[in-house]
Formats: structure tokens, C-alpha cells, sequence
């Protein structure tokens, strides 16, 4: 065996030039220093994490109480850490990204075209698999258990396990700014760019199994969520009793476990492509690219709901609580809901009305896209009208709600122009679609992760976040994404192509440079976000709502303590109508303590999940080296420690009744000491969490 | 405490009132104003149509924005009046807590939003056959027969009547018909003429095809909008539109170059590069287009293959 | 804990101190929804498959490879090991010791061994036949859509294994019961696949 045989059967593709440094060592130009300055930190942030850890003596707290932990708020809360750090990295991308363009007009810029191409596949894919989907799969672990009354998923391990998947593939992302580069073909990945003849590197390796990680996790995630909804709801909690943000909950899942097998499969079928000389989408021997481009729609588009439904579900909580009134229309919102669920799959060919399909064909999935406007449009209105006559607070929370409606109605608009096919022709595949996609997902989707965020925090950590750090992280978000996206509206209708990393058009100068800007303030309004987190940690004496309930709101969730118990709730309630915990306040039925109390049983921490994830990014490493060895020893790792768990007989423990018994009546104690506030204060230090009853009572 | 107030007083109007208004409202003005240097922007896309196929997806359009404001319209009016008269620190406004559905309401929500999506279903489908890509122009004159060809990074022209190619430079008379039929000797591409006509994938292996007409001699950039690597910014083209005259002008000259494309030429030819000046091939191989479709044919590279072993 | 809870397709879980109450019905539940998921992967092959029927690129085509006579004994074999794990499922149900149920299980195992046998049999003269998926497209799909049925054999059985060496472990405890439910409908599952993978592949390439 030569050297070289041997270098590949231990280390496959890996080389000295796989390191960015290597390379910004060979080539000194300002874009190799930003990669190899990517790639620094990626590195040193990983040993300061690890010095940092070992420094405070978090290691044993990490693994033992969250890493292995199956309670299903625990996993919310890793899911949405998880979200902020890759959230952080993409942002930054972008505005690399925007700062390259309004530099590179008739110029070069600061960042090379291979360099620019990576940015912006690694931006969309970061954004969509380890940003979006994290996000809102944590808010929907935490948040949606609590509010069916039930005392976790269904399948807590099975959680773990998808929360480690996911992070598995991030982690590849990670990875690929240290170790080698990201794939140049877009979040998309459309071969035959993205096949073996024309990009043989690791780049798409890298994508294609960052992605098929999260895909997995997803899916599973979706299976989880639905059964948890289906099977493990309270008594009495009658579907049609669940609120808003559970219906939405139900339908992404249910579109997660349609809709992520297509993913799946076009990433499997490209790495049968790439990796065994199979041809589905190559040019030659009777591939067609074609099919790649419908599979990957027809995840792309019920994709699009998956982001969006659960955002729905936290404007129609959020403005319900924050108009002090019951939702309006809940039965239209339901269906509306649904039909926006079936909908999704019937309209994956408006992605590529320009591949010459005929008119009629075309004009088809035209109308069906439309079609969506219409339940979209009703649960807008819903919205508006569950304003009319209440008591609208004007929360942080509440204003991300109304600027999604003002700002959500423009992407719409947009996208109802896109689905009109000529006008598609005129305006597709430039920034006019970029503008449009971030019109939808920013104000659709991150404003309600942020509201979501900030409406439910009190209950998760027991403290109110800092009001006025995040009405500024507020003005950030909104100014920010006008700036950054109304001018790429005019620029795409001037014909700029998106994914330029140069340009020749001086008369775009002005537009790029607002649109730089915009995206500069969006930066600092994520930088806000954390700034409020910090401040509203230190002022957390202040700002402690114990007994649960600050904003007098009207699910099951805020009938608890905050933060809740391991077990959620001491005694499985009972409902008996939609907004029960409203309408208990309202009859005086609350904070009671039960008869009697039970035994309950909660599943025991496992290292499944840890060693699943990680095996599970080990082998794709391996996979995208081309190092077998490892490769195949992550595959039987990870299956080996599955099997190994169903040999396992003793997955729970018990918490005695007297335990449970015990703090709930301390939690009660609180909440008779407590000062009911009313709602004009509910952002004051006052506030612990009891609802003055609204309207306030008038004395006789 | 103040946190409330300053909540009841600030919101339901622009975003840009909040926090500190005044600065605020300064420096957007003062950024609202920037782009006023350049308005020329639109004049290079759709909005600056040059052409029938382009005329008509503007009006279009215009008509699906002049719908499209009884969509946006009740709710850009009715979120902020609702938002802000209905505000806790209102003690005016009526307050009905449990007031969550009326059968009137349901109907004024589903109904009107269901009827702009009829009529504006109406348009699509005829907008759609109006302006399908493949459908040929109305005109007396014949249509002049482009063959493009997607290459990294540039676009082949190939003149099959006259027997004349370029790269990255699409001539042709001005006030006549052009049908384009496209492939690509590479990966997708989408060929782009923004004031003249919409985009059209060209893809290895198959035919799409694009018509297209300018009203008036001028010059057009055309570009791919695919992204396809390195040279993609690059990957830019003149659109040329000639009076007959120049028209028959520029076939001339470019007969008089003595390069010839066939396939050893196009090989040279489609190798990775960027190509910054447009180039003219004098003669043309006979069935060049059929035989660089061939190459992504199945058939073709199975017998290949054969053939090399 | 209540009873009826317990309880799934007249099987009686209780007894059972390790099962949450409801845990056999939804764990039972998300099986199928897995099953959906994984239905919508073959779905997606069928499709590609019938997309890429013509793009033989001039390597042998359906009719040149197929033989109905071994896809029919694969189908036989498959569909009584669907037979025996039925038979087995009974056993669980009414026998009081395991020994039926192993055999059963053994019996199952044992076929689709045999199938998986016949399959790569086929895989291995298609191969010599110059029939591999570096061919063309068509070839490729076809050895994307059997063989990820094999595979999925090939996971039922390593299960049926896993299943034998829980019962000698644990005795029919209330987790192997359902467990055997899950692979239950696993098996089934890959049983109607198969259907459609002889109907559409098989039949139709010979005689189509």
C-alpha cells in the first residue's frame, strides 16, 4: 500500500488546503483572510465554549441536566439556543453579502465569487434548516404540551434525538467554515450545478448531509408533535377546544411528515449521484435534472407553511391576549388553518414556471397559488377584527403582531404577482423574488418567533423580559427590514439578478446602498435582542412573575407556576370549554389545590439522543471526506445505541405525591401573597404574575 | 410604569415613530431620499418595455397592482384605526370580551377576498396564453430563427437561415419576430431580456424557446439569472436591435469573419471561461444546434461510451 | 390506569408496570405516522421510476432484464412470511408460553431471508448482465426503488432478530408486545410495497 493509499483510507479527501488558514497563507487576498477569519472563529469560539465551560465547572450541569435531559422544555430551550447561534452566523453573512454588492459596482469588492456563492448558500440553508425550523420546533416543544394540558410529548426520547440531529447538522455547517468549503449551489442545491461533474469538491457533500440531518430530525419532530396532539391531550380538551397556536402545531407537523420525505429523498438521490456515478439528474445517460427541481418543491413549498403556520398560531395567541378579548373567527381559523395545510402541496410548480411547461399547466398552478391568498387573507382579517372592541395593549410583543400585519400584507401582494406567470417570467430569479421571500419569512415568520419569544419567557424563566430594550430591538427589526428589502423590490424590477457578486448597473448604487444599510440595522437589531436578554438577566429580581399568568392571558399554560415544574402540571386538568384558564379567572376557579395529589412518572435523562446526534454528524463527516471507516463506524454507533435502548427497561421516575404535593402548595402560598396587577402595569415591577381581573371590578 | 404609557401613546402608527421619533423620522427621511438618485433603475426592466411581448406583461401588471390595492387596502386602514382606537387607555371604546364571531362578518371576510382571487384568476389565465413564450408573434414578416445555446459563462447565438454565429451578442432587426430556441451545453441557465421579454430556462440536453420583438432599434442588456458558478456575475449579453439595414450590415460582417463554429470550435468554445468582448463565427457547421443537443442525449453518450471501450 | 387504555386491538397490555397508561396506543399511533412518511419515499421512487422508464441511454431496458419467474418466487416468499407473521401476531395473542410465537417469528425471518436471497441473486445477474445503475438513468432508478425496499427487508429482519433476543430476555413484557405490533405493520407494510413494486416493475416491464 502507497503513502497516498494509506493517507486516503485513513483521512480520505482531507489535505492540508482543506484549512482556510492554508489557504489565505497561499493566497494572501482580503476574501481568503474573511474566510480564514470565519474559520478562526468558528475555532477559537469552540475553545473559548470548552474553556469557559471548564473554567465555571458546566460540564456535568451540561450533559446531566440538559444535554440528556428528555423533558420536552428543556429541548425547546436547547432548540432555540441552538437557533440563536446559527441565526447570528447567517446574519452576519448577509451582510457581508449586501456590503460586497453595494461595493462591487464596477469593482471587486471585498469578497471573491467562490467566497460570495458560499455566503449565500450557506446564509439560505442556515436560515431555513438551522434557523427557522430550530426556532419554532423549540417554541412548539415547550409551549404546546403545556397548553393541551398533557405532561410531556409523546415520545420524549425520540426528541432528544431529533434536537441532536438537528444540532448534528449544524454542526456540519460549522464544520465546513473550518474544514474544507460549503457548497456553491444555493440553499437549493439544483444539479447538475451541484453534481459530480461540474462541482466535485466537498461543497454539496456538505449540503447534502447538513441538510438530510435536519430532514431526518424534522421528520421525526413532525411525528412526534402529531401524535402528542392527537393522543395526549387533557380531558375534555376537545380539538376544537385547543387553541389557535396548537391547530397550527398540528398542521406544520403534519406537513413535516409529507413534506420532508421529498427533501429527503432528492438529497439522497443527488448523493447517489455524486457518490456511486448513478444518474437521476446528471445531463448524460438519461438523467433528467427536472425531477430534482420537482422534489425539491414539493418539500419547498409545503416548507414554506411549515415556517409560517406556527407564527400564525403565536399573532392569533399574542393578539388575543394583548386585545384582552377572545380570538375572533376561531372556527375560520381553523379551517382557514387546514386549507392553507392542503393547499401547500398543490402549487410546487409555480417555483419553476420559467422551465417552458405549457400555458395551461402553468396557468393552473398560477390559480391554485392564488387561491392561498384567500384563507391567508381571512386569518389576517380574524386578526383585526379580534382588535375590535378590546383593549389593545401595546406590548412588545403586540407591536412584532401589528407589524406583521401591515408589513406580512406587502409580501403578500408581491407574492401574488409572482403567481402570475408572465409577471413571474419578468421578475423571477432576481432580487425582486429575494425581496419577496424575506417579505414573507421576516415579518410572517421571525416577527412571531420573537413575539413568541418574548410572550412566553416570563413563563419559561420566571421573569419578564426588559420592555425597553426590546421596543428598541423593535424599531431595529422593522426599519430594518424596509431598508434592507423595499429597494431589492425596485432592483428587481430593474432586472438585478439575485446571487450577483458583481455589478455593472451604476444606477442600482443608490438602491444597494439603503438595502446595506437596512441590513446593518437588522445586525443591531438582532444585537438588541441579546442586549435585552442580558439586561432583563440581571434585572431578573425585579422582574419575577412567579405565579405565572403576567399577561392575563387564557390558555392552560399560564395556569401554572413560572417556571413550571418538571412535570407541568401537579394535577391533569380537566377542560370544559375553549380559553379555559379565562374563563376559571373569570369564575374565580383558580389556583386551587387539588384533593388529592399522585405519584408521577417522568422519563429519566439519556444519553441516547447526545450519541444518536453525534454519531450521526461523525458519519456524515466521514460520508464527506470520503473517509469510510468513519463513515460506517457512526452509522453502527448510532443504530447500535438505539437498539441497545430498547433493551432498556427502567426509562422513568417517579416524583412522589408528597414532592408534587409540597410545591404546589408553596407555589399556592406565592400566589396568596401575590398583588393582583392591573393590565396597565403589567409591565412594571409589580407585575409577579396574577392578573388583576380586567375589565377592574368598580366598587358598588 | 412609564412603560405603559409611553405603549398607549406610541403605537398603531409607524414603526418609525417609536423609541426616539424625532432622530428617527430624520434619518429616514434623509435615507428616503437617497434613492431619488436613482430612479433610472426601472427603466432597465420591465418597466422600461421595448418591446410587444413586454408592453403587454406591463399593462399586466399594472392591472394586477390596481387589483391588488383592495387586497392590501382594508387592512393597511383598518390595523392601525382598530390598533390604535381601541387602545387600553381609551376609555371611549366599547369593550366586548367575548364577542368572537358574527355570521355578517364571516361572510364580508371570505367572500370579497374570494372574488379578487376570481378575477384576478381571470386575467392569469388569459395573461398566461397571451403571453406564453412559445406562442409566435403576431406579424407580417417572419420571425428570424435565434438558436441559443447556454455555455459557462457567455451565450452562444447561432444563425441557422444565415449561417452566421456570435457570443454574447444577440443581433437582430428591430420591428420583426425573434423565435429562440434554447439549450444549454452546461448546467440550467435562465435566458433574460429584461425590457423585452420574460426569462426561460435553457437546460442540457432539451429545447425551450422564448419569442420576442423590439419596437425600436437599441441596445438591451440580456443576462442569465441561474446561478452557474464562478463567472455568473459576469455572464452578461448585448441584445442588439438593428434597423434592417444595419441588420443585413452586421450579417455581412460577420460572414466576412473567417471563423468557422463547428463542433471542435464549439468544444473550445464551451470550456469554463468568462468572455468579456462579443465574438462572430463566418460559417456554421449544418446541424451544429441538433448535435450539441445530441451530447446530453442519452443515446448518444451511451453509444460514446461504448465506442471508448 | 385505567383499562381500556391498556388495551389495543384486543390485545391486553396490562399487567405491565414499565408502560405509561396510553403508551401503547400512541406509541402504536406513531408508528403508522411513520409509516405514512416512509410511504410517501416509495411513492416518490414509483414516480421517478416511471419518469426515468424511457431513459434507457441505450443500456438494456426492462424487457431485456427482468425475469417474471424469480420476481414471482420473491412475491410468494414474501407474502407468506406476511402469512407467518400474522400467525405469529395470533400466537402472541392467545398463547400462553412464547413458543409459537418464536417459531412463528423464526419462520418469518427465515423467508425473508430467502427473499432477500432471491433479490440479490437478481441484483447479481442484472450486474452481469451489464446492468448497473452507472448505466443510465432508468437503471438508476430501478436500483433506487427495489433495493430501498431490500434494505427496508433487511431492517425488518435484523428487528425480527432484536424481537427474539427481547423475548428470551424479557418474556412477552408489555414493551415486546408492542414492539412486535410496530414490526407487525412494519412487515405488512414492506409486503404491500412489494406488491406494487412486482406489479409496476416487474409485470409491467415483462409483459407491459
Amino acid at each position: 500500500m502507497s503513502g497516498d493509499d494509506l493517507w486516503y483510507s485513513l483521512f480520505g479527501r482531507l489535505e492540508a488546503k482543506a484549512l482556510p488558514f492554508v489557504r489565505a497563507w497561499e493566497h494572501p487576498t482580503l476574501s481568503e483572510f474573511i474566510g480564514a477569519g470565519a474559520g478562526a472563529m468558528v475555532v477559537v469560539g469552540g475553545i473559548a465554549v470548552v474553556a469557559l465551560l471548564s473554567w465555571l465547572r458546566w460540564w456535568r450541569p451540561l450533559f446531566l441536566d440538559w444535554l440528556t435531559s428528555l423533558d420536552h422544555k428543556k429541548i425547546g430551550i436547547m432548540y432555540v439556543v441552538l437557533a440563536a447561534v446559527m441565526f447570528t452566523r447567517a446574519l452576519i453573512e448577509a451582510v457581508l453579502m449586501r456590503t460586497q454588492q453595494s461595493l462591487a459596482i464596477n469593482a471587486p469588492g471585498i469578497v471573491a465569487p467562490e467566497h460570495f456563492a458560499q455566503l449565500f448558500s450557506t446564509h439560505g440553508t442556515i436560515m431555513i434548516f438551522f434557523m427557522a425550523m430550530p426556532f419554532l420546533t423549540g417554541l412548539i416543544n415547550y409551549v404546546v404540551p403545556l397548553q393541551i394540558g398533557a405532561r410531556d410529548v409523546a415520545f420524549p426520547l425520540l426528541n432528544s434525538i431529533s434536537l441532536m440531529l438537528t444540532a448534528g447538522g449544524a454542526g456540519l455547517v460549522m464544520v465546513s467554515l473550518a474544514v474544507g468549503d460549503f457548497s456553491t449551489g444555493g440553499w437549493s442545491g439544483y444539479p447538475p450545478y451541484t453534481g459530480k461533474a461540474f462541482q466535485p469538491g466537498v461543497g454539496p457533500d456538505y449540503w447534502i448531509w447538513a441538510v438530510t440531518l435536519s430532514s431526518l430530525g424534522t421528520t421525526l419532530s413532525g411525528l412526534n408533535f402529531a401524535t402528542t396532539i392527537y393522543k395526549k391531550r387533557c380531558p375534555g380538551m376537545h380539538l376544537m377546544r385547543m387553541p389557535l397556536f396548537c391547530w397550527t402545531a398540528l398542521c406544520t407537523s403534519v406537513l413535516m411528515i409529507f413534506a420532508m420525505p421529498p427533501l429527503t429523498l432528492a438529497t439522497a438521490l443527488l448523493a447517489l449521484d455524486r457518490y456511486a456515478d448513478f444518474h437521476f439528474f446528471t445531463n448524460d445517460l438519461g438523467g433528467n435534472m427536472m425531477n430534482y427541481v420537482n422534489l425539491f418543491w414539493l418539500f419547498g413549498h409545503p416548507e414554506v407553511y411549515i415556517l409560517i403556520l406556527p407564527a400564525f398560531g403565536v399573532y392569533s395567541e399574542v393578539i388575543s391576549a394583548f386585545s384582552s378579548k377572545e380570538l375572533y373567527g376561531y372556527i375560520s381559523l381553523v379551517l382557514a388553518t387546514m386549507a392553507i395545510g392542503v393547499l401547500s402541496f398543490t402549487v410546487w410548480l409555480h417555483h419553476f414556471f420559467t422551465m417552458g411547461q405549457s400555458a395551461d399547466v402553468n396557468a393552473v398552478f398560477g390559480i391554485a397559488t392564488m387561491t392561498i391568498a384567500v384563507p391567508t387573507g381571512v386569518k389576517i382579517y380574524d386578526w383585526i377584527w379580534t382588535m375590535f372592541r378590546g383593549e389593545v395593549r401595546f406590548t412588545t410583543p403586540m407591536l412584532f403582531s401589528l407589524a406583521f400585519l401591515v408589513t406580512f400584507v406587502l409580501g403578500g401582494l408581491s407574492g401574488i404577482m409572482l403567481a402570475v406567470p408572465p409577471i413571474d417570467y419578468v421578475v423571477h430569479n432576481t432580487v425582486f423574488l429575494v425581496a419577496h421571500f424575506h417579505n414573507v419569512i421576516i415579518p410572517g415568520l421571525l416577527y412571531g418567533l420573537i413575539a413568541g419569544y418574548m410572550y412566553w419567557f416570563p413563563k419559561i424563566f420566571g421573569f419578564r423580559l426588559n420592555e425597553r430594550w426590546g421596543r428598541i430591538s423593535f424599531v431595529c427589526w422593522v426599519a430594518g427590514f424596509y431598508l434592507a428589502f423595499m429597494p431589492l423590490y425596485v432592483l428587481g424590477l430593474g432586472g438585478m439578478a439575485r446571487r450577483s457578486q458583481a455589478l455593472f448597473e451604476p444606477d442600482y448604487r443608490p438602491w444597494l446602498i439603503v438595502a446595506v444599510l437596512g441590513a446593518f440595522l437588522l445586525l443591531a437589531a438582532l444585537a438588541t435582542l441579546f442586549g435585552q436578554l442580558v439586561v432583563s438577566i440581571r434585572q431578573r429580581e425585579h422582574n419575577r412573575v412567579p405565579v405565572g399568568d403576567p399577561w392575563d392571558a387564557r390558555s392552560l399554560e399560564w395556569s401554572i407556576p413560572a417556571p413550571p415544574p418538571e412535570y407541568n402540571f401537579a394535577t391533569i386538568p380537566h377542560v370544559d370549554r375553549r380559553d379555559v384558564f379565562y374563563w376559571r379567572k373569570a369564575e374565580e376557579k383558580t389556583y386551587r389545590a387539588a384533593e388529592r395529589y399522585d405519584d408521577i412518572a417522568v422519563p429519566k435523562n439519556s444519553w441516547i439522543g447526545p450519541i444518536v446526534g453525534f454519531a450521526g454528524a461523525v458519519c456524515a463527516f466521514g460520508l464527506v471526506w470520503h473517509i469510510w471507516w468513519m463513515a460506517i463506524l457512526g452509522f453502527l454507533a448510532g443504530w447500535t445505541a438505539v437498539i441497545a435502548r430498547s433493551f432498556v427497561r427502567d426509562t422513568h421516575r417517579i416524583v412522589p405525591a408528597a414532592e408534587v404535593e409540597a410545591a404546589e402548595r408553596r407555589w399556592l402560598a406565592q400566589v396568596a401573597a401575590a398583588r393582583p396587577v392591573p393590565r396597565r402595569l403589567e409591565v412594571n415591577s409589580d407585575n409577579v404574575g396574577l392578573a388583576e381581573p380586567f375589565p377592574a371590578p368598580v366598587p358598588a | 410604569m412609564t412603560g405603559a404609557r409611553q405603549s398607549s401613546r406610541s403605537a398603531g402608527t409607524a414603526a418609525a415613530r417609536l423609541g426616539r421619533p424625532r432622530a428617527v423620522a430624520v434619518a429616514l427621511a434623509a435615507l428616503g431620499l437617497l434613492p431619488l438618485g436613482g430612479c433610472g433603475v426601472l427603466d432597465h426592466g420591465l418597466l422600461g418595455a421595448a418591446g410587444p411581448v413586454a408592453d403587454e406583461t406591463r399593462s399586466l401588471f399594472y392591472l394586477v397592482c390596481v387589483i391588488l390595492i383592495f387586497v392590501a387596502g382594508p387592512v393597511l386602514v383598518l390595523t392601525p384605526i382598530f390598533a390604535w382606537h381601541y387602545r387600553l387607555s381609551n376609555t371611549r371604546s366599547a369593550y366586548r370580551p367575548q364577542w368572537g364571531f358574527n355570521w355578517p362578518l364571516e361572510g364580508f371576510i371570505w367572500i370579497p377576498p374570494a372574488i379578487i382571487v376570481v378575477v384576478l384568476a381571470f386575467f392569469l389565465w388569459r395573461g398566461t396564453h397571451r403571453l406564453d413564450p412559445y406562442k409566435p408573434l403576431a406579424s407580417d414578416a417572419s420571425p428570424v430563427e435565434v438558436q441559443v445555446v447556454a455555455l459557462d459563462w457567455k451565450w452562444l447565438f447561432i444563425y441557422p437561415k444565415e449561417g452566421v454565429a456570435s457570443v454574447n451578442e444577440l443581433v437582430f432587426p428591430a420591428g420583426r419576430p425573434v423565435h429562440l430556441s434554447l439549450t444549454s451545453g452546461t448546467v440550467m441557465q435562465s435566458f433574460f431580456i429584461p425590457q423585452l421579454a420574460g426569462q426561460i430556462y435553457a437546460m442540457a440536453g432539451m429545447t425551450t424557446q422564448l419569442n420576442l420583438a423590439a419596437h425600436e432599434p437599441g441596445r438591451f442588456r440580456g443576462e442569465n439569472t441561474q446561478f452557474n458558478g464562478m463567472g455568473f456575475q459576469t455572464q452578461k449579453f448585448v441584445a442588439l436591435a438593428k434597423t434592417d439595414d444595419a441588420y443585413r450590415a452586421w450579417l455581412a460582417q460577420a460572414k466576412a469573419d473567417g471563423q468557422t463554429l463547428d463542433m471542435t470550435a464549439y468544444k473550445i468554445l464551451s470550456a469554463r471561461a468568462v468572455q468579456t468582448q462579443p465574438s462572430q463565427f463566418g460559417s456554421v457547421a449544418p446541424d451544429l444546434f441538433k448535435a450539441i443537443l445530441a451530447l446530453d442525449d442519452a443515446g448518444a453518450h451511451a453509444a460514446h461510451k461504448k465506442a471508448g471501450q | 390506569m385505567s383499562g381500556p387504555q391498556l388495551r389495543h386491538v384486543g390485545l391486553n397490555l396490562t399487567g405491565a408496570d414499565t408502560l405509561e397508561p396510553g403508551e401503547a396506543e400512541s406509541g402504536l399511533y406513531g408508528f403508522w405516522i411513520f409509516l405514512m412518511s416512509d410511504a410517501v419515499v416509495f411513492a416518490l421512487l414509483f414516480a421517478i421510476y416511471g419518469t426515468q422508464l424511457a431513459g434507457t441511454a441505450g443500456a438494456p431496458g426492462p424487457a431485456a432484464l427482468f425475469k417474471l419467474g424469480p420476481a414471482f418466487v420473491e412475491t410468494l416468499l414474501l407474502l407468506t412470511s406476511s402469512l407467518t407473521f400474522g400467525l405469529a401476531s395470533i400466537a402472541m395473542k392467545y398463547d400462553r408460553t412464547c413458543t409459537g410465537l418464536v417459531v412463528w417469528l423464526c419462520i418469518t425471518l427465515a423467508l425473508g431471508l430467502a427473499f432477500l436471497g432471491f433479490e440479490l441473486n437478481d441484483f447479481a445477474t442484472m450486474a452481469a448482465q451489464g446492468a448497473t445503475p452507472d448505466r443510465s438513468g432508468f437503471l438508476s432508478a430501478f436500483f433506487a426503488l427495489v433495493p430501498t425496499h431490500g434494505l427496508h427487508v433487511t431492517a425488518g429482519c435484523l428487528w425480527i432478530v432484536v424481537m427474539l433476543v427481547q423475548i428470551a430476555t424479557f418474556g412477552l413484557d408489555a414493551r415486546v408486545k408492542l414492539n412486535l405490533l410496530r414490526l407487525g405493520l412494519f412487515w405488512h407494510f414492506l409486503d404491500i410495497v412489494w406488491i406494487g413494486i412486482f406489479s409496476v416493475v416487474y409485470l409491467q416491464g415483462t409483459l407491459g
